[in-house]
């Protein structure tokens, strides 16, 4: 593999407890992650709520700190950046949102809202910032006539596209997409899922794509990363991954997932319990007080299961792999 | 089996600026006793609405017009005085909606919500309550039922909450359970424990229960029927396996198509083009016509009700015994 366009090292993202709760220790909202996207390529990163998914997002994108690790961009290393090098940074790496309503000022137009990004980074003449906004919506299926329309005017589909071609304006080569089709209804979802796939064909973008819902992450990504508390849990090939995923928590994300076919009744994982509280993770293996796996023993109890190769994926996992 | 609940012409209208707004226009369907039936639509199809209208809970300034029909176990639902009213809902019919977090009171705790719940339709002493109260807690899977009755909602994950208000639900053993997307704020792993619990309590309890979702992974999975619903109206109804083998109107195919998949091979998704109109500004005749890749010259027209067999009727020009013109 060429040099990757993202790699993240052991990133840590601890919130200091406050208030009542500072009799329990910090949250470990993102806790050692480390992984890579190359160009052109989607990872996409799946996992419920407080598996620190989208926490993960923030820290990418110096929304936040990081407490810890390293995220290098294009070779750099951008958890040091200062404020001007950040500037410039953020015209390569762009976010789109989950709730399009939210992330749109109600009373801009949406032509502004596009321009917006263009402006602050001064990337085109003032006379040229009508047509690339043309040029913009077009490409993300929007009718440019409307561009003088709030955005109350427009569908939560459209919405999103709006959120596209903005993220797209400054020509960005990385996206990441927060949940960026969970708010949408399955028609409008499916048009949305194929405009991401389209524009990363013709513009060569990477994505780092956060989701919770694997069906979709299926139809995008090139590779997933699945995460528990803070962690990932197994890492791989998409279609190996779904196939035969390794990681009990995966298995058991897979199996509950409700599969639009009455024909298939396979008997399902149903986890007992709910995840635990990232501010007082469970000892050793984060998952073992909802595992099922037979051969679950006393080294889950006591210790941290490290990623490692099993079949074609990485799998943090004592016994993945044994059935016994 | 015979008719727990019976619609019939269900109309529910908002006035406007420009006329009256009817986001429920014309909904008919039939839930048996013991049933468990879908209704299943997207954002703004009027699903929600319509589930809210069978316990006359539209919010003002809507109302159910006259001509509408709701009747339970014959006894119709509209003329009912406010007494009669109250000792239906949470008795007879009970609801639980999608946000267990926002339907629970904050400073009660929630045993206390239980018995209050208990004692509005039943005789039953404070003491006979809280004991009743705490079997309904453990029946819908709160291990430590004790420790659930002293707590306040907030104490008590997402999971939890949604069971507590089964459990309220459950409370005056209802004989239609009202379901409106009761996992959709849920993950997936505990989304998969509420809906067996569901499934469980109407075996044990022979109650009905109308689904009301956008989830068809979660339609395929557990209802015995499904209710496809489309811009106010329902335009498909069938025995579950058949509506997902062989949809008859180009709606629900296409919403079939549109649907990532876990299992079998990868595919390209389809999607539809536009979005759902809004009540201001149906289509005439089909309202799936400007976006039904399917549409032909007489999809101008409102198209009539075909029954195709075995339960499954279809509100489409294609399935009309007279029109061969399909292309």
């Amino acid at each position: 593999m060429t040099e990757p366009l993202l790699s993240v090292e052991a990133l840590v993202k601890h919130y200091p407890p406050h208030g009542l709760l500072k009799r329990r220790g910090p949250v470990r909202a993102v806790d050692g992650v480390s992984f890579q996207v190359a160009q052109g390529e989607t990872l996409a990163i799946v996992g419920e709520s407080g598996s620190g998914k989208s926490t993960l997002a923030r820290v990418l994108l110096r929304l936040e700190p990081a407490t810890g690790g390293r995220i290098v961009f294009d070779g750099t290393d951008i958890s040091t950046l200062d404020r001007t090098a950040l500037r410039a940074l953020r015209r390569r790496m762009q976010i789109v949102f989950q709730d399009p309503s939210s992330a749109l000022n109600p009373r801009m137009t949406i032509g502004d809202a596009i321009a917006e990004g263009l402006e602050i980074h001064r990337l085109v003449p003032r006379s040229e910032i009508r047509g690339r906004v043309d040029s913009l919506m077009n490409e993300v299926g929007l009718d440019a006539s409307r561009a003088d329309r709030l955005p109350r005017e427009f569908s939560g589909g459209q919405k999103q596209r709006v959120g596209i071609a903005r993220a797209l304006a400054v020509g960005p080569s990385f996206l990441v997409l927060d949940e960026p089709v969970s708010s949408l209804d399955v028609s409008v979802q499916a048009q949305v899922l194929n405009l991401l796939l389209e524009l990363q064909r013709s513009r060569g973008l990477a994505y780092l794509f956060i989701a919770h819902d694997l069906a979709v992450v299926r139809q995008v990504a090139h590779r997933i990363a699945v995460m528990y508390l803070g962690q990932i849990v197994e890492t791989g090939a998409t279609e190996a991954l779904v196939a035969e995923p390794r990681h009990p928590y995966t298995q058991a994300l897979i199996s509950a997932a409700p599969e639009p076919d009455p024909s298939v009744r396979e008997s399902r994982i149903i986890l007992a319990g709910e995840p635990p509280s990232p501010s007082a993770p469970p000892t050793g293996c984060r998952f073992h007080p909802r595992c099922f796996h037979p051969a679950r023993d006393a080294r889950c109890f006591e210790e941290a299961p490290q990623l490692r190769p099993v079949g074609a994926s990485l799998v943090a996992c004592h016994h993945a792999g044994t059935t016994r | 089996m015979t008719a727990l609940l019976e619609v019939r012409a269900l109309r529910v209208s908002f006035p406007a600026t420009a006329g009256e707004l009817r986001p429920v226009d014309g909904v008919e369907f039939t839930v048996s006793r013991g049933e468990f039936l879908a209704l299943v639509g997207e954002s703004g199809a009027g699903k929600s609405l319509t589930g809210l209208a069978l316990l006359r809970l539209v919010p003002p300034p809507g109302r159910i017009e006259r001509g509408s029909s709701l009747r339970l176990d014959g006894k119709d639902l509209l003329t009912l005085d406010s007494d009669e009213l109250r000792r239906v809902r949470g008795g007879r019919i009970a609801m639980v909606f999608q946000d267990p977090g926002t339907s629970l009171n904050p400073v009660l705790r929630v045993g206390d919500q239980i018995v209050e719940t208990i004692r509005a339709h039943s005789a039953k002493s404070a003491r006979e309550a809280r004991g009743r109260a705490e079997a309904l807690l453990t029946e819908v899977g709160l291990g430590d039922a004790e420790g659930c009755y002293h707590s306040y909602p907030h104490q008590l994950s997402g999971g939890m909450r949604q069971r507590v208000m089964i459990a309220i639900a459950l409370a005056a053993e209802p004989q239609l359970l009202i379901a409106d997307e009761p996992t959709s704020a849920l993950d997936v792993t505990v989304q998969a424990q509420i809906l067996e619990l569901l499934d469980d309590l109407r075996t044990r309890h022979g109650m009905a229960v109308l689904l009301v979702t956008h989830d068809l992974g979660v339609v395929a999975e557990r209802a015995d029927r499904v209710a496809v619903m489309y811009a106010g109206r329902i335009v498909e109804e069938a025995p579950t396996a058949r509506l997902f083998a062989a949809p008859a109107h180009p709606y629900t195919a296409e919403l079939l198509a549109s649907l990532p998949r876990l299992r079998g091979p990868r595919a390209p998704l389809r999607s539809i083009p536009g979005a759902m109109p809004t009540p201001a500004d149906w289509p005439t005749g089909c309202r799936f016509r400007p976006r039904c890749p399917r549409a032909f010259s007489p999809c101008t027209d409102d198209p009539p009700i075909t029954s195709l067999g075995g339960g499954h009727q279809v509100r489409c020009w294609l399935a009309a015994p007279d029109s061969q013109a399909a292309p």
